[in-house]
């Protein structure tokens, strides 16, 4: 219940950020573009929209929730309302999920109007919905389960750094996570030990967000099996429960000055 | 009575420079005790360590060393407070909410359902006379009405136990009264109130005890009747319509007589035969202004505390 009073009022907060609104309508417009896109290029017109749609969904999604996710812990320590809120019954670990899931259901909003908006453009095309169509829902929610553990990123760094760095150190690791199978080529190429270790340990740290690359596949409208889905939404999932257990701890020791 | 908060050997020291080597106490060995009902003062000049106090009861800031109690549980254990109430200094809250949507999102977070908050939302929100402001968003508020809904989030809960961080901090008279009388009307509801401040007023009308803290360490506690004296110095009689001669007749050459205007102010000894001079100005046709017993107030006693610390 306080979890869910302390996501409720940071939805509310998200919802007022320009930040977000400037990205949702830019995003919006690509979307709708995609249309003009189509009849200019050689190929499937639809496959565009989706492939279009989804990354935009993608990307604009995952500067929201880095932009976003930065400022949630930071800002209420600057301003210092944490100071009343943590006066309340309400545990550090309460409040660090109540943030997490505030900005997920925030991007959950997001990219519900965003598939819309792609449903839309298929459907202005087709003039119908197929079956297969269902196929760019659960790539959507593949996408929102990667944003999610974006957030948990973004949450953990803001738990001890400044919005710049958390920024910064969110961006390297996500651009990292989509080069992780390349960390395990590059060890298995170098000739020194300490720099096998140390790639060896940067694979299994470093999140993989090949794992939820699944845009390309819905685009062409190559049927993808259940466990794919499954095994991507566990693994974002539980990636996020993870990081998000280790920005508590670290929030827990935090001192207010 | 017994005891609700409780400060033993309770340290603090924060680190400083860009290496975090440096280490600076803001606390020394604070040992405190405050009981059930009393309306406790936590006296200090800027910087003492009164915020720093108040953020380790709150939780807020871990001590370096020592123990922090409330309601005979650790301040640290989260159960506390659903009985506790905090006004940090100069408070800031989330602007976009209006006051009623701000009140009902602290009171959600003691898992109040649906009607008991909106009755507590609507009864502080009248008892801190913000109850017309309340669609208002909080930016649209002054200084004194944000001081007023935050009071108002400190006792939405009906704590047992009111922390207050410098509560007339920017308020005009009118507002300054007002929170005074608040905190009188919290200890008739049988509360304890722990409020810091520097003004010296505030503390000598409302408060039980206090404690005087400089530069990190407690200097002095205790009840305002112990702590200083009460006793009459001397009197101060104020007279007209007489000439200095005449007066100095009356009063001896060894009472100091202070011209001002139209007025004498004399300073008589508390043991002097006051009645002798009363008399004897109105036999010399003189006008009796005013009579008043001087005592030592709280801030010559808070000043030579502080004197006694620095040296």
């Amino acid at each position: 219940m306080k979890v869910l009073s302390i996501a409720r009022n940071t939805f509310k907060e998200c919802v007022r950020d320009k930040v977000l609104y400037n990205l949702v309508v830019f995003a919006i417009l690509i979307i709708i573009s995609s249309l003009l896109l189509g009849g200019i290029t050689i190929g499937d017109v639809e496959q565009i929209i989706v492939n279009l749609g989804l990354s935009t969904l993608s990307i604009f999604g995952t500067l929201i929730s880095i932009f976003i996710g930065i400022q949630l812990v930071y800002k209420e320590i600057d301003r210092k309302t944490i100071y009343s809120l943590l006066s309340k019954p309400v545990s550090r670990a309460e409040f660090i999920i109540g943030k997490f899931l505030g900005l997920s259901w925030t991007l959950a909003v997001n990219v519900a109007v965003m598939l819309a908006g792609i449903y839309g453009a298929i459907l202005y095309l087709r003039h119908s919905v197929e079956l297969g169509d269902f196929q760019i829902l659960l790539a959507g929610l593949v996408i929102l389960v990667e944003l999610m553990l974006v957030i948990a990123i973004a949450l953990f760094f803001s738990t001890f750094s400044t919005p710049a760095l958390s920024a910064l150190f969110t961006f390297c690791l996500y651009v990292l996570g989509h080069f992780n199978p390349d960390i395990r080529h590059f060890a298995a190429y170098s000739s020194s030990s300490s720099v096998r270790a140390l790639c060896g340990v940067l694979y299994y740290v470093v999140p993989n967000f090949g794992n939820f690359g699944l845009i390309s596949a819905t685009a062409h409208g190559k049927p993808l099996a259940k466990q794919l889905y499954l095994y991507s939404f566990s693994y974002g999932l539980l990636y996020s429960a993870i990081v998000l257990v280790l920005a508590i701890v670290i929030f827990q020791k935090r001192n207010f000055k | 009575m017994s005891t609700v908060i409780s400060a033993r050997g309770l340290s603090k020291s924060f680190r400083s420079g860009f290496w975090k080597t440096k280490s600076v106490a803001a606390l020394q060995d604070l040992h405190l005790e405050v009981q059930e009902n009393e309306i406790f003062g936590y006296l200090g000049p800027n910087g003492a360590g009164k915020s720093t106090t108040l953020k380790l009861l709150m939780s807020l800031i871990y001590p370096s060393q020592g123990q922090v109690e409330i309601l005979g549980k650790p301040a640290s254990d989260v159960s506390v407070r659903r009985h506790i109430g905090y006004l940090p200094e100069n408070p800031y809250f989330y602007e976009y909410l209006t006051a009623e949507e701000f009140l009902s999102y602290y009171a959600g977070l003691f898992d109040f359902d649906a009607s008991q908050t909106k009755a507590r939302v609507e009864r502080f929100l009248k008892l801190t006379g913000v109850y017309d402001a309340r669609k208002l968003q909080l930016r649209k508020f002054s200084k004194g009405m944000i001081q007023r809904i935050g009071i108002a989030q400190a006792l939405i809960n009906d704590p047992k136990v009111v922390f207050l961080d410098e509560p007339m901090s920017g308020l005009d008279p009118i507002g300054r009264r007002e929170v005074r009388d608040l905190i009188l009307e919290l200890k008739k509801e049988g509360r304890t109130v722990f409020f810091s401040t520097h003004i010296l007023n505030d503390v000598e009308t409302t408060c039980d005890r206090v404690a005087i803290l400089d530069r990190g360490r407690l200097v002095g506690s205790g009840r305002l009747t112990e702590l200083f004296s009460k006793e009459v110095r001397h009197v101060e009689v104020v007279v007209s319509n007489i000439s200095l001669a005449q007066l100095r007749q009356v009063a001896g050459n060894e009472v100091p007589i202070h011209p001002s205007g139209v007025t004498y102010l004399l300073e008589i000894d508390r043991n002097a035969a006051l009645g002798k001079l009363v008399s004897g100005i109105e036999q010399a046709a003189g006008t009796l202004v005013s009579v008043t017993p001087v005592r030592q107030t709280m801030e010559e006693y808070f000043f030579a505390l502080l004197q006694k610390s620095s040296n």
